[in-house]
């Protein structure tokens, strides 16, 4: 495993490690954008409705930008786990110990938006996501959340159907790992590229070329299931 | 087999092939996700949807169980696949088990009745000094306005002095409104101190997390700009409209401004002066006691918004208003001093 990385692990009272990916300014920003064109879209649809409504109207328009402005986040986190901007870049907010995030730090981290925003455009959070462990800005790091991705995991994982032949014994339990999981992505792969992994591991199989790959095909075929 | 046992363990079980894992396991798995989908779909889990019946107690031992497989896949070097399909199992299920629940109405209750204020007297020194950061500038330059017709203007511009001047001008009949805001529009003088007040109190709140800068500036501002509009009017001898005025909605809008100071100089504490802690840590310890200070003075600021728009600017008899003036500031002061000691009424 790389040291430099974005993952987060946590250990659960089970004793076995989730593994979190952070997501880091960039994504967050993006979904900040998403989230802000969605806000400006709801309050000029509300201004519009409640317009009608002459100054009892207008009353009603300044509490819903009220909580437009206070309380969408937290909405959206409480009953979604993310804002339709973080939900459309595939990030959700968690807890520190990876449990939905909760009433007290979702408004927590809401309200300290004010203290990031500072002096504009987030200078104050993006300082503090940089320096700080885990891409936490002021808010995150008072109400103790992690902005995250929703990672749902592969939708088809098969390896692929090959007749089983014994890999060379020398192969170490990581390389073992690795054949496998070359066997289970290279449905994601082009044939192009399948062949040009599988050249790099012209010692192991002593093949080049398609041979290569269905070789590799048979070892992990052997690997998961044996003769 | 022979070199099987030597490079994936040592232990007869762990020579247990992918596959025969998987077969063996399946069914388990499959019960697990069909409970995990139900419970996503309500909570408890009793009226789900799927048709699918189980009791709510079944899921955990599953959950355990899962946990262990997860285990043993990662260190048999299982295919990154199977693992990955039992991370996100575990994790789902995770969230599930360890999420915090909260009883909503009782937590409601119990905060207006006790956390607040006992939140409040617990932290009584920050309280003075947000005061004190928000009464003195309003003493001085409500004194220097008094004394001095010119002073206001280095304060505020003209515009903005004559639309207060307007306000509290005894010809004008309705009180608190600017000349384009005449007629009766209680509603929307409501939504309006809404937004305004309680977002001052949420940013005077929030700011305190820039080492305090941001809640001192935002207390001394507003002392500054209160004491002065006070000074000048009563220099102006508006003292049937605006004190009148002011001193209804004032209880809870002041005090509630400077408790948002207050909650804004315990998150400064935790930066500026963590003691022990380290600074990330000292701010999460804290900010959850800051937080219900500020959202009872959000309740409160609520309560200031009704009276100001529809008590305030109505015009009674002078020592009605006085009298329920001194009422408000009585409950205020009652609420936050005795609430929540000992124990609750209803236990």
């Amino acid at each position: 495993m790389p040291k430099l990385d974005t993952v987060k692990k946590y250990e659960t009272p089970e004793g076995v490690v989730i593994r979190l990916k952070i997501a880091g300014p960039v994504s967050r920003a993006c979904a900040w954008l998403v989230d802000l064109a969605i806000k400006a879209g709801l309050c000029i649809l509300i201004a519009i409705v409640l317009g009608v409504l002459g100054h009892a109207g207008q009353g009603l328009i300044l509490i819903c930008l009220f909580f437009i402005e206070w309380f969408y986040p937290v909405f959206f986190e409480l009953y979604w786990g993310a804002t339709p901007g973080k939900k459309s870049m595939n990030l959700m907010v968690v807890q520190d110990n990876c449990t939905p995030v909760s009433f007290t730090a979702s408004v927590l981290r809401n309200l300290l938006r004010a203290a990031d925003f500072f002096p504009i455009c987030y200078g104050v959070g993006l300082v503090t996501m940089v320096c700080s462990k885990d891409f936490k800005r002021l808010g995150d790091i008072a109400a103790g959340t992690l902005v995250v991705y929703d990672t749902p995991g592969r939708v088809v994982d098969k390896i692929t159907e090959a007749p089983a032949k014994q890999p060379p014994p020398d192969l170490r339990v990581n390389e073992q790992r690795t054949i496998l999981d070359f066997s289970e992505r290279s449905l994601y792969l082009s044939q192009e590229r399948r062949i040009e992994l599988a050249d790099i591991l012209y010692s192991v199989t002593g093949k080049k070329g398609e041979a290569a790959v269905n070789e590799l095909y048979a070892y992990a075929s052997w690997l998961f299931k044996g003769k | 087999m022979s070199f099987m046992l030597t490079h994936r363990g040592c232990s007869k079980e762990s020579s247990v092939r992918q596959e025969d894992f998987e077969n063996k396991n399946k069914t388990l798995w499959n019960a697990y996700d069909r409970i995990l989908a139900c419970l996503e779909n309500s909570d408890s889990g009793r009226d789900n949807p799927l048709g699918y019946s189980f009791h709510p107690d079944d899921f955990p031992p599953l959950y355990r169980k899962v946990c262990h497989h997860y285990a043993v896949a990662l260190s048999r070097q299982y295919s990154p696949a199977l693992v990955t399909a039992l991370h996100t199992r575990i994790m789902a299920g995770h969230r599930k088990i360890y999420k915090k629940r909260t009883h909503h109405m009782a937590a409601v209750a119990r905060f207006f009745s006790v956390t607040f204020p006992s939140t409040f007297r617990a932290n009584f020194t920050f309280f003075i000094l947000a005061l004190a950061l928000f009464i003195l500038p309003f003493i001085g330059t409500g004194i220097a306005t008094y004394l001095n017709p010119d002073v206001i203007y280095s304060i505020m511009n003209e515009d903005q002095v004559a639309d207060f001047e307007y306000m509290y001008d005894p010809e004008n009949r309705n009180l608190g409104r600017t000349p384009d805001r005449q007629d009766d529009r209680s509603v929307m003088m409501f939504g309006f101190y809404i937004k305004n007040n309680i977002s001052i109190g949420f940013r005077t709140f929030a700011t305190g997390a820039l080492a305090g800068l941001g809640t001192v500036f935002s207390l001394v501002y507003n002392g500054v700009i209160l004491g002065g509009v006070a000074g000048h009017v009563t220099r102006l001898g508006f003292n049937q409209t605006f004190w009148p005025f002011v001193s209804g909605h004032g209880a809870f809008e002041l005090t509630a401004i400077v408790i948002c100071g207050m909650a804004g100089l315990i998150l400064a504490r935790a930066i500026v002066a963590p003691g022990n802690y380290k600074r990330v840590h000292a701010l999460k310890n804290t900010a959850p006691k800051a937080l219900s200070l500020v959202l009872g003075a959000a309740a409160m600021l609520f309560i200031a918004a009704v009276i100001e728009a529809f008590w305030s600017p109505f015009s009674v008899a002078i020592p009605v208003k006085y009298t329920a003036a001194a009422l408000f500031w009585a409950m205020v002061a009652s609420y936050l001093l005795f609430s929540g000691r000992g124990r609750p009424f209803w236990i």
